[in-house]
């Protein structure tokens, strides 16, 4: 069993390494190897001599290439990750509500999560009124955004919005800003859900146009920031929706690694230079309970794209190596039974991200199991933040776990599966082919049914699941109330009259021009949804006229 | 005595794409020796009612996580309006407690919440397949 569990020659090990295997043999009870989400082997202890790497090559210090220790050198004694809970309910007015108190409660970056009949495309009077508002807000035009950001300094916080291809929320923020004389230079922010990829692959809620259609207005997208808007951050490259999909720890960061390669290739062939498009590149991940395995994925994560960035694309500017990501909680981990247990699983999973890195977090709300949250449980999210950085102290020490020989052995091992599942991708083509022909999906909906069969047979514990049972309580917990059906009826009235005050000729003209500009390879659509929200025209009608000229987003059919 | 396999839908109204449950589901229901007929996520209600009929449908499973469940009792109004009443209809995902006596009223059979075994759900499958079957006066 010894030589089993060090693989190494009994002769070249230390004597108290020999006399510990020995000992631990005689007590411990189970299998010695254990094995983690991702499939690695796990030893009941790591020594010196797991880890032989070279401190400057693997590690080097925060700030530095390959930035395993961090992508900053003072990391959060310079400045804390972003509090970044995602908000988004009722209509604009119940959002900017929100909006203020949760920043008065310490949050210090926003996000907007519409309604879903805006993900996927339509006005609030192309669809079932019962469905409008209940889990985002519903924003369809420039003014709605104005309503939306009453009082809130767009240029000085940054603004995070789920606005998938052919990006309307931007547009209306942009339109926005002209309106108030803020110039466009100063808003910053992120473009979440703008990985058209992981959309097609794993969260189809935000696929709106056929891939190829959703891969042009990307790259477009990418440019006009680039160039117009060049503090804000045009690609969010998320491996979230593939790890809550099912895939592994190990699976999602390479998909999402192999995704942003796909995305830098396109920019290239766009014409555009890595140090250009890099450094506004960034990533977003969820963060499992599995606090060692999410901690060394972070790690070799971050590692594997400095030498990407830096080898494979030739970029020069050190900010095009830095990996960067905002974290979200696993839902997915999350138990309906005894829900407040929840808590203690989301304060884990958050100090997962904490330690691997994260330059912003969203921490679940422990109710989210039975609705989108409610205030109290969006409060408590929050705390669990600034408990984690004012009472425990994580912040003190940059990467508190380097060093460590479990870690470091483990982020190894996490880059090297990494590095294989990447080289499979590459192998079929790219993300896009590798997409098309269902081999992520396969490997995805494989995972998902494995790790299934694991918490039914009982091999992966949940807590209140399949062990540790009381009965059934979760009928006291409240969910949160859905939007007065008056206000909704008051909402349509209101789109009603914005369609009418509109020039009807600038908007014609303006979606005229959006649908001309993706016959021309020299014109950015991007370019065009701008001028066409600035001119009036809604959410509804931009993505109505490009998915005729480019196609409606459908998924592969697999199972 | 043995049961021909149930038919099953398993689909997701709605404009929610989450669709790990609805795969994980048709797997599940396929390996324990059922028929799936599976569709991606936004299918229109009427859709779902035209392939009921034409795949004689045992059961219909909706998967849901973000609201898409209020409209489940448009569903099974168009269900009976095709004179389809007999089609069991089990709802999976995210429903708040008091939405799911809405759909219980409406003539859903049985709604699954997170943490529900697979084992559990195949076996009302096969119960409520028997169920259905009976109401069409066909012997089990």
């Amino acid at each position: 069993m010894s030589a089993d569990i060090l693989n190494m020659k009994q002769e070249t090990a230390p004597a108290g390494l020999r006399k510990w295997e020995q000992e631990f043999g005689q007590t411990a009870k189970g299998a010695a190897i254990t094995y983690n989400r991702s499939g690695i082997a796990i030893k009941p202890l790591y020594t010196p001599q797991d880890w032989s790497g070279r401190y400057d090559d693997a590690l080097a210090y925060p700030g530095q290439y390959p930035y395993t220790r961090g992508v900053y050198a003072s990391m959060y004694r310079g400045r804390n990750w972003s509090q970044r809970q995602l908000i988004g309910l009722g209509v604009p007015e119940d959002y900017n509500a929100r909006v203020k108190e949760i920043l008065g409660l310490g949050a210090s970056a926003l996000s907007l999560i519409p309604c879903n009949s805006v993900f996927r495309g339509y006005d609030a009077d192309e669809v079932p009124h019962e469905l409008l508002g209940t889990c985002g807000t519903v924003v369809n035009h420039v003014r709605d955004m104005e309503v939306a950001l009453d009082g809130v300094p767009i240029g000085e916080i940054s603004t995070a919005m789920n606005d998938p291809s052919p990006f309307t929320l931007l547009a209306f923020e942009l339109a926005v800003a002209k309106r108030r004389g803020i110039p466009w230079t100063s808003i910053t922010g992120t473009s979440n859900q703008s990985d058209c990829i992981s959309h097609f692959v794993a969260n189809h809620m935000f696929f709106r146009l056929a891939l190829q259609g959703a891969r042009r207005v990307v790259v477009d997208h990418i440019k006009f920031c680039n160039s117009h808007v060049p503090n804000w951050n045009p690609l969010s490259i998320v491996g979230q929706h593939m790890q809550q999909a099912g895939a592994t720890p190990a699976e999602a960061m390479a998909l999402t690694l192999a995704s942003g390669i796909q995305y830098a290739e396109d920019c290239i062939a766009a014409g555009m230079e890595p140090d250009q498009f890099l450094p506004r590149f960034t990533f977003f991940f969820d963060i499992s309970i599995s606090l060692f395995e999410e901690i060394a994925k972070f790690r070799a994560g971050r590692r594997v794209w400095a030498r990407l960035c830096r080898e494979r694309f030739g970029a020069k500017d050190p900010r095009s190596w830095r990996f960067k990501f905002h974290g979200q909680t696993s839902g997915v981990d999350l138990t309906r039974q005894q829900p407040l247990n929840n808590i203690a699983r989301v304060t884990t999973q958050a100090m997962a991200g904490i330690f691997g890195g994260l330059q912003s977090l969203h921490t679940d709300s422990y109710d989210e199991v039975f609705s989108t949250p409610t205030a109290e449980a969006a409060r408590i999210a929050v705390a669990t933040q600034n408990i984690l950085r004012e009472e425990a102290q994580l912040t003190d020490v940059i990467d508190p776990l380097g060093g460590s020989y479990y870690v470091e052995a483990l982020t190894d091992e996490m880059e090297h599966k990494i590095n294989e599942i990447i080289a499979m991708i590459d192998e079929a083509g790219g993300m896009y082919s590798a997409v098309e022909s269902g081999i992520v999906q396969r490997m995805i909906g494989d995972s998902a049914l494995a790790f299934q069969k694991k918490v039914d047979t009982g091999e992966q514990v949940v807590v209140g699941v399949n062990a540790y049972q009381i009965p059934e309580d979760s009928e006291s917990y409240p969910a949160l109330e859905y939007p007065d059906p008056e206000k909704i009826q008051v909402y349509l009235k209101q789109l009603a009259e914005f369609k009418r005050s509109r020039s009807a000729t600038e908007v014609t003209n303006a979606l005229d021009d959006l649908a001309r500009s993706v016959e021309s390879r020299e014109s950015n659509v991007f370019e065009h949804v701008v001028k066409a929200a600035d001119a009036g025209a809604t959410h509804g009608e931009i993505c109505g006229r490009l998915r005729k000229e480019l196609g409606f987003g459908h998924p592969l059919t697999l199972v | 005595m043995v049961l021909r396999p149930p038919r099953v839908i398993v689909t997701k109204i709605g404009f929610d794409g989450h669709d790990r449950g609805s795969r994980v589901i048709s797997a599940t229901l396929r390996d324990a020796g059922m028929e799936v007929i599976y569709t991606p996520p936004w299918q229109e209600i009427a859709t779902v009612v035209k392939l009921a009929t034409e795949e004689d449908a045992d059961v219909i499973g909706i998967s849901s996580l973000a609201t898409d469940h209020l409209i489940i009792p448009q569903l099974m109004a168009a269900l009976k309006e095709a004179d389809l009443s007999d089609v069991q209809v089990i709802v999976g995902g995210i429903v708040p407690a008091r939405d799911e006596s809405i759909l219980l009223e409406a003539g859903v059979a049985r709604v699954f919440h997170p943490g529900a075994a697979l084992d559990d759900i195949v076996t009302d499958v096969i119960t409520l397949t028997a169920k259905r079957r009976q109401l069409q006066g066909e012997s089990v």
